[in-house]
Order: structure tokens, then C-alpha cells, then sequence
């Protein structure tokens, strides 16, 4: 088979490995025991959530007058929360579908423990809706369904209908998509494994064979799940947006916010994609699937999107300005100076000031400062939803009923709850499922290992030598020409 | 599990893909009839070889995305319109751009459950399907070209026994499947 290699492109995997010891490498943390750094970290995150699941059941008995909402400002941390988590949830799908697209090689590396992040974070996004409405015994009512006083049906023309879709539809084909990858790779595990193992995996790779037929399917099926993927993370957060943008509050009421949320999700999807893949990849030594470079491409989307954010920002600040309307004029001004100035100063130094630090490639290639500014994104990130949402509603139209806002102990402790229900779910999933694409790894080894990229790269440096000697001669000759 | 073969099947395992591809090129000229072929990842420019026709899943697709995209239209046309007509905000009961969201959440998840729920019946894949496996290193490293033994002559049978052996499969064996 003819392979064609770019002779400057960095090599993808490292350390010339051949199919087995991939096969090896990635499969071993499924197959040993955990070390006790692991089993920490996976005790601490249960008890974690179990304090959030205490928190959550405290909401459902006291009801929703635990949490510091008032009459002005009747979203505030859960609705933030809700926004971030499913923000982090959109860097997986665009990874795995949009970069599949653009035949980007590198997604390879990171895609699989990416979706897996998307989804659990999807999980964690869930929670907030379902519990804000407060009389959860009745959260059926979101869906369309006639209710028990006759054929009344919910409202099609309301963006948080839209969203309840939205996220339902993002979460089931982000699972479909995340488990079709799967298959192959359980199965891998599978012809390794003996006695229970081998049953789990059995039944976990859906009796897979890996004939040529299946392989051409599953492509198929994977690009078309890819095409249909795309429009569909784009859209989720658009519609979050909406659920602002088609609102009539000043600061809210913004024809900007779909690309701005969008651009955000995938920024602070990105952050978090980085702060687990660095210690994942440490813990699990996948420095040679997961490499500076990927790192570093990782790195340029951060940049990107934060620069786009923050064109956002300053365009929100330049219209509310032209529009010569006092009260959007008011809404912006009054984020940026009024009683949350320090969310405003926060989300700025961290979304739109700091990413700029990676400009300068010794900071996108260092391990160390890629670690420090994902979680600093994380942070900003959370203080735009923030920003967004309590900083505008605590002055709204009448000054009598202009308000403050902190969280309450229940709050915080669903806020931390979440933590642990995400890491709960990833520490399991990096011990049971292969946290790198096995079969996608291998498919790319002889365009993007080490050893074939570096052969090619000695070749062409050949070429060039050729060449010049070929330039030298012809130089000469027209020389003589001339003479 | 959907599909029982039960076939005998002579096979040869290779070592890289390459090989492959050379030994299945060598097959196709000699005119030898390949059961399957069997490997840890999907190896292009082998489907043309196998004579495999390009899936139909995507065509399933769209037909499954339409069936969403009418479900939801249609649906929520209904419903405002016939069954239960509500006034929002002063807009026309049947308002169209507010239909488009869902509409289009509703087109991507029908086509996506009705694609995957397609193909893993028609490979005959599933949970709690437990095919035999040929060879269990096809999984890890190893390129598997298998020929159906079916009421073949033993000459026949050696035949295919030294082609495998000449076009570089490091080991030969004959499984049930």
C-alpha cells in the first residue's frame, strides 16, 4: 500500500512502535490493577458526589428556596453551571466529527477520551435543568407529552423547549458515535482477556470480527454520523443562546450570542480536553499517543477561539455604544464597573487576555503553562456564564427591586456534586474502556508514526541536496554562458 | 446472534497490510474466490479488491433523517394547528421559523438511532452476540485472508494451502466458523 507522508508534519505517535505495542500500550491500564494514585482520586470523587447527591436530595425535601434566588435574580448558579457543563461537552463532538471532516490526523490521539468527557459532561449539564424547576416529580412536563388535564401540549415555540431537544438529541448521538468507536476496541481487549474479563468484554464489543465488510460499514456509518454531528454541536449551543438572545432583557436580547456561545463551548471544551489529557496521558504514559504536538494544535484552537471570544466581548461593548439605547448602554456598563466588576475583570484576564500568552510557542508546547491556562479558561469561562446571567438580571428595569446574589451552601455543594459525578465517570471509564483509539491509531501509524514520518524526512532532505547540487550546476553552466 | 455461517474456512495470517493487499491483487488474478478478510483496522483500497459494493447505510440515513424531519414538522403542525391551537406571543398558530430548531434536532437523532440500529443488524452485531472469532490476533496485528473451504477437492485444497503460503502468510490454518 503507497502511503503518502508529508515530510513536515510532526509524527503523531513516537517511539516506533509497531501495531502490538499499541495494542499493548493502550490496552494495559484496562488490564492491571489500578495504582493507588488512581484509587484515591476515584474515592475521593465518589465521596464528592455523594455530598452532591446529599445536596441535591436537601433541594428536592427543602424545595428550591434553599438556593439564594430572589425575585430579581432567579437564575444564578444553576443555570451558570448548566452553561458551562454543556460548553465543556462540545470540544468531544468537535473533535471527533469536525476535525474527522477536515481529515485532521491528530484527533486520533484525543478524540476517544474527548467524546468520553463530552458525554459525562452532558450528564453533569443535565442535572441543572431538571432540578431548578423545583417540583421535580413533574419535570415530565419538559417533554411532549398531553398532559393530565387534557391534550395540552408544551410550548414548540419556546427556546428552552428547544433546548430540552437539543440536549437530548446532542447526548444520544454523542453516545452512539462514542460507542460505535468502541466496538472494535473491546474487542481488542476481548482476544486478550480470559475468564470474567473475557465475558465483559464479550458482551461490551457486540461479538465483533473485524471483517472487511463490518470495517467498510463502520466507516460509512462513522462519516455520516461525523456530517450529521457537526451541524448538530454547533446548534446546541446556539440554542442555549437562544434562551437569552430571544428574552427582551438588555445585555441578554444580542443577535451575537449563537457564534459567541458557540466559539465559547469550544474554547472552554478545549481547556478541559487539556487539563484531563495532560494527566491522563502522565498517569496512563501516553506521551507517545498523546504528544507535545497534539498538545500544541490543542493549544491553537484555544487561541483561536479565546481571540474570537473576545472580539465577542468587545463587539457586544461597541454595539451597546452605537446603539445610542441607554438601558443596553446601562447593562454593559454596569457589568464592567457595576457590583460584579470582579466577575467581569475575571472572565476577561482569563478568556481573553491570558490565551493570548500562547502566541509564543514555548508557552503552547510547555506542558506545565498548558496545564495552568486550562484551568485558568475554565475558570473565565464560568465567570462569563456568570456575567451573562447574574450580573444582568441584579439590575434590571425598576432600581426597587435591584438586587445581590451569592449562593447558598445547597448551591455550591450541587456545584462541587457535579465534580465528582464527572470524574467518578472518567476515572472508571480510563480503567475499563481504551482511552485512545486503538483501531484509528493503528490505521494512522504508517502515515504519522515516528519512524515512517522521520524515513520520509531523510528522503526528502535527499531531494532537496539533489536539487541544490542540480541549481549549482545549472548556475555554472549559464555562467560559462555568460562569460 | 443473526447469522450462523457455519462454514469451514482455510485462512492465512499476514503480517502487515501490505501483504495483504499484495495476496488478495495474486488472489483476484488467479481467480480464487475469497471468503473474507479480517483485520484490526479498516485498510483502504481493499474494498474495490473484494469487489465489496460502497454501503447503502448513508442512503438509510436519509431516509431515517426525513422520516425525523416529518415526524417533527408535521408533528408540531398538528398539534398547533389542529389539535390544540395556542397563541404565543401574538404570533400565527402555525409559525414556521419557530418549528426549525426541532425540526432539525429531530432529523439529525432519527437518522442517527435509525443508521446505527441498521448496522448493527445487518452485520449481525448486538449486545449478547458472541460470533466466533477466526483468529484472535486479527484484532491485534495480524491480516487475516480467509477462502471457504465448503466441498472442495483436497487438491483444491492444497492449492489454496501453497498460494497462501507464496504470497507471505506467516501461518496457515483451517477453523470452523
Amino acid at each position: 500500500m503507497s502511503v503518502v507522508v508529508s515530510p513536515i508534519r510532526e509524527p503523531l505517535i513516537g517511539g516506533n512502535k509497531t501495531y502490538h505495542q499499541i495494542t499493548e500500550d493502550i490496552c494495559a491500564p484496562t488490564e492491571t490493577t489500578p495504582p493507588k494514585s488512581w484509587v484515591i482520586a476515584f474515592i475521593a470523587s465518589v465521596i464528592t458526589l455523594a455530598y452532591g447527591l446529599f445536596c441535591i436530595g436537601w433541594l428536592i425535601y427543602f424545595g428550591t428556596g434553599t438556593w439564594n434566588l430572589n425575585r430579581t435574580i432567579g437564575w444564578g448558579w444553576d443555570i451558570t453551571n448548566f452553561v458551562w457543563w454543556i460548553g465543556i461537552g462540545h470540544a468531544g463532538t468537535l473533535i471527533s466529527a469536525i476535525l474527522l471532516l477536515f481529515r485532521q490526523k491528530w484527533r486520533t490521539g484525543v478524540n476517544r477520551a474527548a467524546e468520553a468527557m463530552t458525554i459525562f459532561a452532558v450528564i453533569c449539564a443535565a442535572i441543572f435543568p431538571v432540578i431548578h424547576v423545583g417540583r421535580i416529580w413533574v419535570v415530565f412536563y419538559f417533554f411532549p407529552l398531553p398532559n393530565t388535564r387534557g391534550p395540552l401540549w408544551v410550548n414548540f415555540n419556546s427556546p428552552l423547549l428547544w433546548d430540552i431537544f437539543a440536549i437530548s438529541t446532542y447526548f444520544t448521538v454523542s453516545l452512539l458515535f462514542w460507542y460505535t468507536g468502541l466496538v472494535p476496541d473491546f474487542a481488542t481487549i476481548r482476544d486478550r482477556a480470559s475468564g470474567f474479563r473475557k465475558k465483559l468484554y464479550q458482551f461490551l464489543s457486540f461479538g465483533w470480527t473485524g471483517s472487511a465488510k463490518h470495517w467498510q460499514r463502520w466507516e460509512s456509518l462513522s462519516l455520516v454520523l461525523a456530517g450529521i454531528s457537526a451541524p448538530l454541536v454547533l446548534s446546541v449551543h446556539t440554542i442555549v443562546s437562544f434562551d437569552f438572545a430571544t428574552s427582551i432583557i438588555p445585555g441578554w436580547h444580542t443577535t451575537i450570542f449563537p457564534p459567541y456561545f458557540v466559539a465559547g463551548a469550544i474554547f472552554s471544551g478545549f481547556a478541559m480536553v487539556q487539563t484531563l489529557m495532560l494527566v491522563t496521558r502522565h498517569v496512563l504514559k501516553l506521551q507517545d499517543y498523546i504528544t507535545v504536538s497534539h498538545i500544541e494544535s490543542m493549544n491553537k484552537v484555544i487561541l483561536f477561539t479565546g481571540t474570537m471570544v473576545g472580539v465577542a466581548y468587545l463587539t457586544e461593548l461597541f454595539i451597546a455604544w452605537y446603539s445610542g439605547y441607554v438601558y443596553e448602554q446601562f447593562a454593559f456598563l454596569n457589568r464592567a464597573t457595576g457590583i460584579y466588576w470582579w466577575s467581569y475583570f475575571g472572565m476577561m484576564t482569563c478568556n481573553v487576555l491570558s490565551p493570548q500568552l500562547f502566541w509564543i510557542k514555548k508557552f503552547r508546547t510547555s506542558i506545565f503553562w498548558t496545564f495552568i491556562m486550562s484551568i485558568f479558561v475554565n475558570i473565565g469561562m464560568w465567570f462569563e456564564r456568570f456575567v451573562i446571567i447574574a450580573t444582568t438580571l441584579a439590575r434590571d428595569y425598576i432600581p426597587s427591586s435591584w438586587s445581590y446574589y451569592t449562593p447558598s451552601w445547597v448551591e455550591i455543594g450541587i456545584y462541587v456534586g457535579t465534580f465528582g459525578l464527572f470524574f467518578t465517570l472518567y476515572l472508571g471509564f480510563s480503567r475499563v474502556a481504551p482511552v485512545v483509539a486503538i483501531a484509528e491509531i493503528k490505521s494512522i501509524l504508517k502515515s504519522s508514526g515516528n519512524q515512517y514520518v522521520n524515513h520520509h524526512k531523510d528522503a526528502h532532505h535527499h531531494n532537496i541536496n539533489e536539487q541544490h547540487a542540480l541549481d549549482h550546476l545549472t548556475a555554472e553552466h549559464e555562467g560559462e554562458h555568460h562569460h | 446472534m443473526l447469522r450462523k455461517r457455519n462454514k469451514t474456512v482455510i485462512y492465512g495470517l499476514y503480517n502487515d497490510e501490505s501483504d495483504l493487499l499484495t495476496a488478495v491483487n495474486k488472489a483476484n488474478s488467479k481467480h480464487l474466490d475469497i471468503f473474507d478478510v479480517y483485520s484490526p483496522f479498516p485498510i483502504h483500497g481493499l474494498d474495490p479488491l473484494l469487489g465489496l459494493a460502497e454501503s447503502r447505510l448513508h442512503i438509510g440515513g436519509f431516509i431515517y433523517g426525513l422520516l425525523g424531519t416529518m415526524t417533527a414538522f408535521g408533528g408540531m403542525t398538528w398539534i398547533f394547528t389542529r389539535d390544540w391551537p395556542m397563541i404565543f406571543g401574538g404570533k400565527p398558530y402555525w409559525s414556521v421559523p419557530a418549528f426549525i430548531p426541532i425540526t432539525f434536532e429531530l432529523t439529525v437523532l432519527f437518522a442517527s438511532i435509525g443508521m446505527v440500529v441498521t448496522f448493527y443488524t445487518i452485520c449481525g452485531l448486538g449486545p449478547g452476540v458472541n460470533n466466533t472469532i477466526l483468529d484472535e490476533r486479527t484484532s491485534d496485528d495480524k491480516f487475516a485472508l480467509a477462502f471457504d473451504l465448503g466441498s472442495l477437492s483436497n487438491d483444491k485444497v492444497d492449492g489454496l494451502r501453497s498460494f497462501l503460503k507464496e504470497s507471505g502468510a506467516g501461518e496457515i490454518h483451517i477453523k470452523d466458523i
